[in-house]
């Protein structure tokens, strides 16, 4: 029973996680049918800025508490995070708006290739432990053990979702970016910018990932030009999972499938007699979306249009 | 005009033959070079017909690839003797196959694999695609990195090592033959073999693009609902595209296994295939010699300007190195020519159809 509760606990704060980068796939998927592949080094890009921040503050000795510390190194994640992905639609998206489908897919692999190589210049290749700023002792609830970095992984989380959809749902500008979404040629009709409304959609996904990239960061203790691979990959997964361009559709792909993840790593090697152990762990993602696409062709969700931002 | 064109051919030939031979003086580094890039450009046509052809977005290419490299692997190599003892008594000298049986068997292996890859995804248009054969071809890499326990089929992220070299008619690729009193080396007639079958495989692109089975890629590519409604069965087109495209990766990853002497998930990895969907498209999506341009340089010319890395490692301090570099170049790449020319360096010249087609 406490096995359960533990791998829930660890099932959804992976997830939330996911959910958040997903969310940036989704939005921008919603707006111009791109599979932004550069999106999961935006997530790195958070954590490495926010380590550099951070461990800087350090060695000049500033006198702020840790849970400070973190906020600052946040911060600064999420407006370099912000320019960094506003940057990258101005330049490899953005003149290639008409383009035959495939072009902007490979300049969003070469971007990601490129952020990466470029991290790896900066930032040298090697890991760099990320310093422990939170108290890392484990809270105790009913046999299970949470940390507080994943009780505020998971506060965050609720509050930035909720935050976003109010955005989208109940703002002028989400509202402008749902008309966007469904038609961009009479969205502009009716006053809206959409080069602005992409922009800002852009902007928007990597505060997100920022964000989730500082908590990857902070939950691991590692960070690492690779970094952002998986996540970006897993995160991906979960916005199909889900229903690409639904953004419930997403939160609810990235949940399940930190969930699938977390259950799968600590049941499968007992249920299997120990054949097939947890290193099979990330064949669950792939396994899950395979199956769920092959039921349902449009994802859990399925693409609402009309609900698309 | 028919004999201007002969004359092309010929000289074209008789220049394909000569490279190696010159490009010898540098050493056996720039030919091993070339082999693989026409490894590449074997890869780059079999995705051709996936993605240029059928228009299905294919991102785990790179699993047919893995399936035709340790299929031969397995087959020509003491991995499973020394794994398994019913094998090594049933086959004590190992079992070592002609390359006549390998290259089909790594064909079929990899076009039932391509197929096993269409049937569930049927269904699914575009980018969903995209996403399924991505986490196909993970999966199959997967599988291969921890396949050693609790029986070691595939020796784990090791690898498995003393392979085979491809011999036939008496004659061992692996080793320096002589021939009219020259010593040919062993990547030279790699060179030879590699040509053989790209230009084979040249001849089996055109033919098909130009057959009815091609059209009815082309006409799905197109449009799928129509192409159904003119009675083209759009689920065999589709399956039959899958296990076309595979076929080529398993071949390439024969050839790659007995080249190597050596696999490792490692070479298998996403960004193998990605870098296999940058060739394709950036050469010129669907259109031959685009997609054999493309291949060529993504793979031949970062390996090139690798020579030139070292003076400019010492004066970054070495924090660009060869790999990084190499790394950086191909980024610049991809985003450079696309931003440049959307539709790829050469692309077909109409839609659906090229221009020679017509003459």
């Amino acid at each position: 029973m406490d096995i359960l509760l533990q791998q829930l606990i660890n099932g959804l704060v992976l997830g939330s996680m996911y959910a958040l980068v997903a969310l940036g796939y989704t939005m921008v998927y919603g707006i111009i049918n791109l599979i932004n592949f550069a999106h999961g080094e935006v997530l790195m890009a958070g954590g490495m800025v926010s380590w550099t921040v951070i461990t800087t503050l350090q060695d000049a000795g500033v006198p702020l508490p840790g849970w400070a510390l973190l906020l600052i190194g946040l911060l600064c994640a999420i407006v370099a995070c912000a320019l960094l992905n506003f940057l990258v639609e101005k330049i490899a998206y953005r003149p290639l708006r008409n383009a035959p489908r495939l072009a902007p897919l490979i300049t969003a692999m070469g971007m990601s290739l490129l952020l990466q190589t470029l991290a790896m210049i900066i930032w040298k290749p090697s890991p760099k432990p990320y310093p422990l700023l939170l108290p890392t002792d484990p809270i105790a609830i009913g046999g299970a053990v949470i940390t507080v970095t994943q009780i505020l992984i998971l506060g965050t989380t609720v509050a930035v979702l909720a935050a976003l959809m109010w955005l989208v749902h109940r703002t002028k500008l989400g509202r402008a970016m749902r008309a966007t979404a469904e038609n961009p040629r009479v969205a502009g009709l009716m006053g809206v910018k959409p080069d602005f409304i992409i922009s800002t959609t852009f902007v928007i996904g990597a505060v997100l990932a920022a964000v989730a990239g500082v908590m990857w960061a902070a939950n691991y203790g590692t960070v690492q030009h690779t970094m952002g691979f998986m996540p970006g990959l897993k995160a991906f997964t979960a916005a199909v999972l889900g229903g690409i361009g639904n953004l419930a559709g997403a939160m609810v792909g990235g949940v399940l499938l930190g969930l699938i993840e977390s259950f799968g790593a600590g049941y499968l090697g007992d249920l299997t007699g120990d054949v097939l152990g947890s290193q099979y762990v990330d064949i669950f993602a792939f396994a899950a979306l395979i199956l769920v696409l092959t039921l349902r062709p449009s994802g859990l969700l399925g693409e609402r249009v009309a609900d698309r931002a | 005009m028919k004999n201007k064109k002969l004359v092309y051919f010929l000289l074209a030939a008789v220049a394909l033959l000569a490279v190696p031979l010159f490009v010898q003086q540098l050493g056996n580094g720039p030919v091993r070079i070339i082999d693989l890039a026409l490894l590449y450009v074997l890869l780059a046509l079999g995705l051709n017909i996936v993605v240029g052809y059928a228009g299905l977005l294919d991102l785990g290419y790179v699993a047919f690839y893995a399936v035709g490299a340790y299929m031969f692997a397995l087959l020509s190599s003491p991995q499973l003797s020394q794994n398994f003892e019913t094998f090594a008594a049933a086959f004590p000298g190992g079992l070592h196959m002609p390359i006549w049986a390998v290259i089909p068997l790594g064909a079929l292996l990899a076009a039932f694999f391509g197929a096993l890859l269409g049937a569930p995804t049927l269904k699914l248009r575009g980018d969903y695609l995209a996403i399924v054969t991505l986490g196909f071809g993970e999966i199959i890499r997967v599988f291969l990195n921890n396949l050693e326990y609790p029986y070691n089929i595939t020796n784990g992220p090791r690898g498995i090592g003393q392979i085979d070299s491809i011999h036939f008619w008496g004659l061992d690729l692996g080793k320096p033959t002589h021939f009219l009193g020259y010593e040919i080396p062993s990547v030279t007639l790699y060179y030879y073999l590699f040509l053989a079958l790209v230009v084979l495989s040249v001849l089996i692109c055109y033919r098909l693009e130009n057959s009815r089975i091609g059209r009815a890629w082309m006409a799905i590519r197109e449009d799928e609902i129509a192409a159904k409604a003119m009675g083209i069965n759009t689920r065999n087109m589709k399956l039959l595209a899958f296990s076309m495209g595979a076929t080529f990766g398993g071949v390439a990853g024969t050839l790659f296994a007995s080249f190597q002497g050596f696999v490792s998930p490692e070479s298998f990895s996403l960004q193998e295939s990605i870098m296999i969907v940058a060739m394709v498209v950036l050469g010129g999506i669907g259109h031959i010699p685009g997609v054999i341009l493309g291949a060529l340089l993504l793979a031949a010319l970062p390996e090139v300007l690798r020579y030139a890395a070292g003076p400019l490692q010492d004066m970054t301090g070495g924090r660009l190195d060869a790999a990084i570099l190499r790394q950086l170049l191909v980024a610049l790449a991809m985003i450079g020519v696309m931003l440049a020319r959307p539709r790829g360096l050469w692309p077909a010249p109409s839609h659906g159809k090229s221009a020679e087609g017509t003459k």
